[in-house]
């Protein structure tokens, strides 16, 4: 990787200026002297996870990431130009051909047209957009649900914002202010910029007594607790951060995975947004209870304003002493880092996070090795996501026998549901494991149109839909996982009957088609030729005897090969809209 | 090497002249392996590096020195290895003193604190090697290069352990089997000396006749006895002298000088086309059957994929005949024949049956007996508790003395030469490819040394030496320093680039001084209003002048 061809295009000042505003100068090649140069394949290694900063500044300063861009950044961080284009051209938020906008635009217009925006009226605000003159680009889910049509706009010289950030809510959840809330008490109630305001409402409370107890008894109280993943895996939690504790002799991290990206999620952007110290906090004590010195905080490019409220938090952490050589007065050395994804969905999984926060394209790995022993950088790591952090501050703070007096035996706790779709209160709540599916949507208020309730999306894209009949279905991980559906992240999205369900099922085989990495053949075909079945049926009306067989294959397919899990489950929601009746069906010969 | 914790890349660019051998030196990397390269140049290799020290051409005995002094006094000499297994170390010891990090830095360009570095970094290690190639031997003093870098080692104990040692890359797949094979003037198959009676006596009972006792010429001094009109025929075995040798022209007069000039080649080169015979050979690596040793010392066998064109034959067929002609009758024996005899002859290789080198594929010498695994690594004796009843390893403490041509206001710049990865030495047998990196001709030339020269990226130049001139294009490097011209000699046909190079050789070795000669850079056209006449006064950033 030494020989570097670089091309002949040159980066601009400003191109210039904004990579070394992102990552600094003498990156990788130090010329100390005219006869002594630092440099090489190590220097090269360790600073290779600046190429993400550094295509971010690029495509803010430009709106693009120009050749001259790129050459500017190989030549700084000695990556390979072929490398380089192939990070820069895997995600969403970049690209890498002039847009042909005017100077003056200061910023493209993201329109989601996932589901929850679909049947919310995305055609109408994007025609509305354009014909005000706006430059509009098409995106997936952008993790604002609850209230869809959500808008996002990309900054050209500036910072990135959301619309809807700028109307000051006053309420931030339905339940705001509720005495029976755990995760999200502080919601809505607390100031979410303040330190003092948190560390007042009983903040660092949990990992005061964390230092207390000491790392070994905090991983067994997170394991006494039952705790599991709130990113749709489940996986126990305790188990995972013992089997970090346990290695010993090699730089260790925790990481935060907030790039919730499943289409109908935004439980995480809600709690980033409105509690974000308690993220901080429960990411330093899960640094404490695996002895891992760096946490990382890896979050979806388009959440702007939890990025910032993040970053402001963990500067005041740090200012208070709360990270650093003696994080909180525990004699460990911790702190925290925060990282943008640039968009792509694949990125939630847990090594495409570490291939993209390596700078690498976000291709997930196979396993095993497991990230416990080989994560970032190969290193041990505990990844978990916002939602599951939080949850052991309650247990640290107050005892696994109490937490456990929430929610099932074998689904212990509280569970955040992201409520969108036809209800007439979306939004993110917290209930305890067991509520029914349809106490929850009872929660959510009545339908909204005219029609009757079809389908309930559980879990998001990754998930399935279930039908009316499951309303009395208990919200725990076993009874889904017996119903043949899941929690996953905790999507519950509510579909009437007046509702196109086959444009629907097309634009969730299109998402993962979109979505699919490319890199193992199953995931990369068999998407594509699940999506064209799917615009088959919208154009015809009907399936082909072939096709309709192709489909249970080409599932099965993915399921048993692919390398991760969006290929694993990229065929259920559709498989289960077609199970449930909600797709034409039959009548058509074969394709001809 | 792909598990040691430090690489010193000592005038070595393997990245380009050895590119096999660098992909294990990038598993090292891979693997978490620190690098330093000592090279004038910032070679493509040194890109790699975690640090380049780029010193005066032929300063490397300097380098070494104050590496060596440093790290005796840090402390940092492994005490208990030197008392075990060397002798010599006060000697040693006294003749690096003058070699201070600050002298060091004077001597050879290299910053005293990377001097430092180095030496620490060198000497803390678990284990660690030093590589070099042809910028440590093709040099007058080739011989105390690499004693300079072996006393490194003796001081350190980075030697005869795994993973530890001491790496001269071999230039050709098999070169190292020429060596095993006995194609050395001064020894048998084995390495064993032709001094030694009891060796001669083996061999001349084994051959039935009797042998010299005494070493023969190696290259150059066959050349020097060509001049003197004492070697009047001469017969060439896959070499290529009259585009390869130091001072071309020289040789190539000498060769046309020959009673008779036989070559026996896969190609027709420029040796060849001056011969009055030449015998068409097989290639060694597609169409014969035999045996290759690489530079681990691992015995391999090679098997024909295709029959030789022509009248091409096999090496051992046509020396065969030619015997035969000569009235002696070799028979016809198979390769496995030949190599049996090897091994009845040479100890090393006695363990090492056909039938072994089948199913192991492949050992490493010495392999005495069939039960004996062969050896990866040597030198280990040093760790034994009775050294295998063996003497010390000595120090051979050894003086910078600097290139035998120093520069002057005639010749101001000094040249050195080296290869790039798409070429092959004279080009013989890489030339007839194409390569999309192939760079052509070309002087390297630093961009401040460009502006004094008032030469442009591109600009035929001639360049001359006390020997002779070429005339070439210009091709401005910011990689190289001040001071400091480069080229590679893989275009006889365009640029004879070994008019330019000096034939002062070490005694020892018999290499010349290919690494080091005094320039002189002309435009072509000083006519020019940009090319006014050059007079240059000498570089300074070289300090052997």
């Amino acid at each position: 990787m030494a020989d570097l061809f670089i091309g002949d295009d040159e980066a601009d000042d400003i191109e210039r200026a904004a990579v070394t505003a992102a990552v600094g100068t003498g990156t990788v090649v130090v010329r100390a002297d005219e006869r002594l140069v630092y440099g090489g394949t190590h220097r090269r290694r360790e600073h290779r996870h600046l190429l993400l900063p550094a295509l971010h500044a690029l495509q803010n300063a430009k709106g693009w990431i120009s050749p001259g861009g790129l050459n500017h950044v190989c030549e700084v961080l000695q990556v390979p130009p072929a490398e380089a284009y192939g990070v820069a051209t895997f995600y969403e938020m970049f690209r890498v051909d002039a847009p042909g906008i005017s100077p003056e635009t200061t910023h493209v217009s993201h329109v989601c047209v996932d589901a929850a925006c679909q049947i919310a009226g995305n055609e109408e605000l994007i025609a509305e957009l354009e014909a005000g003159g706006a430059h509009v680009h098409r995106s997936p889910c952008l993790g604002q649900c609850e209230r869809a049509p959500a808008q996002f706009h990309q900054g050209i010289g500036r910072p990135d914002s959301v619309p809807a950030d700028a109307e000051e809510a006053a309420v931030q959840i339905p339940q705001q202010g509720d005495p029976s809330l755990r995760l999200l008490r502080n919601v809505g109630v607390v100031d979410p910029t303040s330190l003092d305001a948190y560390r007042a409402n009983g903040g660092y409370r949990a990992l005061a007594a964390a230092v207390e107890m000491g790392p070994d008894a905090v991983c067994a109280a997170v394991a006494d607790s039952g705790l599991s993943g709130r990113g749709g895996a489940a996986f126990p939690t305790g188990v995972k951060w013992r089997a970090v504790a346990a290695e010993q002799g090699r730089p260790k991290h925790v990481v935060a995975n907030c790039d919730e990206s499943e289409p109908g999620t935004f439980k995480d952007r809600v709690v980033m947004e409105q509690d974000p110290f308690a993220v901080v906090e429960s990411l330093t004590l899960a640094g404490f209870a695996t002895g891992a010195e760096n946490g990382w905080i890896y979050i979806r490019g388009e959440y702007p304003l939890a990025t910032a409220r993040l970053s402001n938090a963990v500067v005041q952490a740090r200012q208070a002493g709360l990270l650093g050589t003696d994080a909180a007065g525990s004699g460990h050395k911790f702190d925290i880092e925060i990282r943008r994804g640039a968009g792509a969905y694949i990125c939630g999984e847990e090594t495409a996070l570490f291939a993209s926060l390596e700078g690498f394209r976000g291709e997930p790995r196979s396993k095993p090795p497991f990230p416990t022993t080989h994560g970032l950088f190969r290193e041990p790591t505990a990844v978990n996501n916002p939602e599951t952090l939080i949850n052991t501050l309650d247990i640290v703070a107050n005892g696994a026998q109490e937490y456990r007096s929430r929610g099932t035996e074998r689904s212990p706790g509280t569970k955040l549901l992201c409520l969108s779709g036809r209800v007439s209160r979306p939004g993110l709540y917290e209930v305890e494991f067991g509520t029914t599916l349809g106490e929850v949507l009872e929660l959510a208020g009545p339908l909204t149109g005219s029609g009757t309730l079809a389908a309930v999306l559980m879990g998001g894209a990754a998930g399935s839909f279930v039908g009316p009949d499951a309303l009395d279905m208990p919200l725990t991980l076993e009874d889904t996982r017996e119903r043949g559906t899941t929690l996953g992240s905790g999507v519950v999205m509510a579909f009437t009957d007046e509702i196109d369900m086959t444009a629907v099922a097309v634009r969730i085989a299109e998402f993962f088609r979109n979505e699919s990495c490319g890199q193992c053949v199953p995931c990369r075909v068999g998407t594509v030729r699940q999506h064209e079945t799917m615009v088959q049926i919208q154009a015809k009306g009907a399936l082909s005897a072939q096709r309709r067989s192709l489909v249970d294959e080409i599932a099965e397919v993915m399921v048993d090969a692919s390398i991760c899990g969006l290929g694993h489950t990229a065929a259920s929601a559709v498989n289960s809209a077609m199970a449930l009746g909600l797709l034409p069906e039959g009548g058509l010969d074969d394709d001809h | 090497m792909e598990q040691t914790d430090l690489v010193l890349l000592w005038g070595s660019n393997a990245r380009e002249a050895h590119p096999i051998y660098f992909h294990h030196v990038l598993r090292g990397l891979d693997n978490g392996t620190r690098m330093y390269a000592v090279d004038p140049r910032r070679t493509s290799s040194s890109k790699f590096a975690d640090a380049w020290l780029g010193l005066n051409v032929g300063t490397d005995i300097a380098l070494a020195n104050a590496v060596g002094r440093e790290i005796i006094a840090a402390g940092l000499h492994n005490t208990e290895f030197i008392a075990h297994a060397t002798q010599g170390f006060d000697d040693y010891k006294a003749a690096v003193e003058p070699y201070t990090l600050e002298k060091g830095e004077e001597i050879t360009g290299v910053p005293a604190h990377a001097i430092r570095e180095l030496a620490h970094e060198y000497a803390g290690a678990g284990t660690a090697q030093i590589l070099w190639t042809l910028g440590i031997t093709e040099h007058h003093n080739a011989v105390e290069n690499v004693l300079s870098l072996c006393n490194l080692a003796l001081l350190t104990g980075h030697v005869g352990r795994w993973g530890s040692g001491l790496v001269p890359l071999r230039g050709q797949n098999n070169v190292q089997g020429g060596g095993d094979m006995g194609a050395l003037p001064n020894r048998f198959p084995g390495f064993q000396e032709v001094e030694d009676p009891a060796a001669l006596a083996k061999f001349e009972a084994a051959y039935g006749m009797p042998l010299p006792n005494k070493p023969g010429l190696h290259l150059t001094l066959m050349f020097e006895a060509m001049e003197r009109g004492e070697i009047k025929g001469l017969y060439v075995i896959g070499e290529n002298p009259a585009d390869s040798e130091a001072d071309v022209a020289h040789a190539r007069k000498l060769l046309d000088g020959l009673d008779i000039l036989v070559v026996q080649d896969i190609l027709m080169t420029r040796t060849a086309e001056m011969a009055d015979v030449v015998l068409p050979a097989a290639v060694g690596w597609a169409e014969s059957q035999g045996t290759v040793t690489s530079s681990e010392r691992r015995v391999q066998r090679v098997r024909p994929a295709v029959s030789p064109p022509g009248q091409a034959r096999d090496d051992t067929e046509i020396i065969g005949d030619l015997a035969n002609r000569l009235g002696v009758d070799w028979g016809r024996p198979s390769p496995q024949d030949l190599w049996d005899e090897l091994r009845s002859l040479s100890p090393m290789h006695a363990g090492m049956s056909w039938e072994r080198l089948e199913s192991e594929g492949g050992l490493q010498w010495p392999c005495t007996d069939l039960d004996d695994p062969g050896c990866p690594f040597l030198h280990g004796w040093l760790w034994a508790e009775d050294l295998d009843g063996r003497e010390p390893a000595p120090f051979n403490p050894c003086h910078h003395e600097g290139p035998k041509e120093q520069l002057s206001d005639e010749f101001p710049l000094r040249l050195t030469t080296g290869r790039a990865l798409d070429s092959y030495n004279t080009g013989v047998q890489s030339g007839g490819f194409a390569s999309p990196i192939r760079y052509g001709d070309g002087i390297d030339v630093n961009p401040v040394d460009a502006q004094r020269l008032r030469v442009v990226d591109g600009e035929r130049v001639r360049v001359c030496s006390r020997r002779g001139s070429v005339e070439t294009r210009v091709r401005i490097q910011p990689d190289i320093p001040v001071g400091l011209t480069f080229t590679t000699f893989h275009f006889p046909e365009l640029v004879d680039v070994n008019r330019l190079t000096n034939p002062e050789w070490d005694l020892r070795s018999g290499t010349a001084e290919f690494k080091a000669a005094a320039v002189r850079i002309e435009p072509l056209t000083p006519g020019l209003p940009n090319n006014p006449s050059p007079t240059l006064e000498p570089a300074t950033e070289n300090a052997d002048g």
